[in-house]
């Protein structure tokens, strides 16, 4: 059963890698979602460039977004910066409550078109859940093991490193497993203010009534999405067992 | 070894938690904190090694003040266990044990000798326990990881907090036996914080009763029992039950006078309350005693009697 699911994810990444170097390949299946004789294949951008820019465009958001919520959820849970829970939950709470689309939206004419309002929105709207998870894994270290790391002297740097963050690892990764997920997903709204992502794809295929557009961009996109959200469910089981064996 | 002077605990204007205590504990002893909940004894232990800042007074070890060093370099050379082990669940037996030694900076080499050391000092042999996890251990296994933890950077003075109360009775009895015979080895001062009697008269060479965020007395065992300073310990050490209690603090060999008797006989390192139990179970007034298989006297109902009272021959009360 595990062997026939990584056989399966195996056939997806080598079907996705075909794709992206050789699409012209495929021309003959997507074809018939053509009409006029519109081309088979996007051929504005290349997808492989479209696929990288996004790639890119997600992992700097998810990881600029983790960074900061795993900073303010470390900050709330030391003694002193207890106070600044209500804030950075507020806070954490805003990016998620104004969708990407109105962000980009109102940050266009301050930033003008391209990836920065895209990355803004993703940022914003990836802070939640790893903030969330970042604050139930590091509140949720046992008392018995909090008192014990501090009764043997360990400064709280070293509570941190040694004993929280590795306790929580699994859960916060969980959370920027749902971040990255969602960026992915969301970044292909970015091409509305000419970001370079897959939406661009998406959306010529939406102008010009090109079905086959439509689905090449949206099956990549899908693609990505199964692909890092099993790698970051393996890396997390891995992390489980170790706590637990 | 460890000195406690008016040490005070308030939290704003409830009234204190622990209320000007002073004590001392020598070096090389066991003192049991005994003390209902809420009594402080836990609060008293935490002033000890600074979890918990004192409001007031002070504590000296072997005569230096404890608030001249920082709370995690104080906290490094004193021993600290908990109830329920607190064992970090992602490392192996070996790094938990060797979790001060690395916060000290020691060689790998000498945590890792360190570590075998302690392992086979609890009976655990070190090549099949070293790499296992708290997990994989039995609920006796992971508090002596928690005890060899404690002592692994040979600290002079061990705090413990409810150290058995997670076990269960047959496996306490065990894992106290061991303590004992640990401390004895080691000579390490011992302060123990425990709301079990027995427990407390089992190991503590000094038992030292608190409640109400005071210390209501602080004595041997034997002494505890024969003159207890107020009602509350007397309750607290168990009034009907403290000629039993008394026995149980001596072994039969202080009790053997030269003689014969019948039936089987009982070893001369038993307690005296388990010649008690024999001679009642048995109907006899006198029973054999034995050491490692050799006749050596007998002990008889009459002085089992007389040292069940309190001020009985051959205690200093």
């Amino acid at each position: 059963m595990r062997l026939l699911g990584a056989a399966w994810r195996i056939a997806l990444l080598l079907g996705l890698g075909v794709f992206l170097a050789r699409p012209d390949l495929f021309a003959p299946i997507f074809a018939p979602l053509t009409r006029f004789d519109a081309p088979a294949i996007y051929d504005g951008t290349s997808l492989l460039s479209l696929t990288l820019n996004h790639l890119a465009l997600t992992f700097a958001a998810t990881l600029a977004a983790s960074a900061l919520a795993l900073g303010l959820a470390v900050l709330v849970t030391r003694p002193a910066g207890a106070e600044f829970l209500p804030f950075s939950r507020a806070l954490a709470n805003a990016g998620q409550t104004f969708p990407p689309v109105a962000v980009l939206a109102l940050t266009v004419p301050l930033l003008g078109f391209g990836a920065a309002p895209t990355f803004l929105a993703l940022f914003l709207y990836g802070l939640l859940p790893v903030f969330e998870n970042a604050l139930a894994g590091l509140s949720g270290v046992s008392p018995g093991v909090s008192e014990a790391a501090r009764g043997s002297g360990m400064t709280g740097l070293q509570r941190l490193r040694l004993v929280e963050l590795p306790l929580a690892a699994p859960v916060i990764l969980a959370g920027i497993r749902l971040s990255a997920i969602v960026s992915l997903g969301t970044a292909t709204v970015g091409s509305t203010v000419a970001a370079k992502t897959l939406g661009e794809v998406v959306i010529a295929g939406l102008l010009s009534g090109n079905t086959a557009f439509v689905l090449q961009g949206g099956l990549i996109v899908a693609a990505l999405a199964i692909l890092i959200n099993d790698a970051f469910l393996w890396v997390e089981g891995r992390l489980r067992a170790r706590l637990a064996s | 070894m460890i000195r406690v002077e008016n040490l005070t605990k308030r939290y704003g204007d409830s009234p204190p938690v622990v209320d000007d205590l002073s004590m001392e504990v020598a070096a090389g002893e066991i003192c049991a904190v005994v003390g209902t909940s809420g009594s402080g004894k836990t609060t008293l232990l935490r002033m000890i090694n600074r979890l918990v800042e004192p409001s007031a007074g002070r504590v000296l070890i072997a005569g230096e003040n404890t608030r001249g060093l920082r709370g995690h370099e104080l906290r490094r050379r004193i021993g600290y266990v908990i109830q329920g082990h607190g064992l970090f669940p992602h490392w192996s037996v070996a790094q938990n044990i060797g979790t001060v030694p690395r916060l000290l900076g020691w060689k790998p080499a000498e945590i890792k000798a360190r570590v075998d050391e302690l392992l086979g000092l609890f009976g655990m042999e070190p090549a099949a326990f070293r790499d296992r996890r708290p997990a994989e251990l039995s609920g006796g296994q992971q508090q002596r990881v928690g005890v060899a933890r404690a002592l692994a950077a040979r600290p002079d003075l061990l705090l413990m907090d409810e150290p058995f109360g997670a076990l269960d009775p047959v496996i306490r009895g065990r894992a106290q036996d061991e303590l004992a015979a640990v401390q004895a080895r080691l000579g390490t001062t011992i302060m123990l914080v425990t709301h079990d009697m027995e427990e407390a008269v089992r190991l503590g060479h000094r038992i030292a009763v608190m409640d109400g965020g005071r210390l209501l007395q602080c004595a041997s065992p034997a002494e505890m029992m024969a003159r207890p300073a107020t009602p509350f310990v007397e309750a607290l050490v168990g009034g009907a039950e403290r000629p039993f209690r008394l026995l149980s603090l001596e072994r039969v060999e202080a009790a053997v006078e030269a003689g014969e008797a019948d039936g089987p006989p009982i070893d001369a390192e038993a307690s005296l309350r388990d010649a008690l139990s024999a001679c009642l179970w048995s109907g006899r007034d006198a029973l054999p005693v034995e050491r490692e298989g050799r006749r050596i006297g007998r002990v008889t109902l009459a002085a089992l009697r007389h040292r069940a009272a309190p001020g009985g021959a051959g205690r200093a009360a």
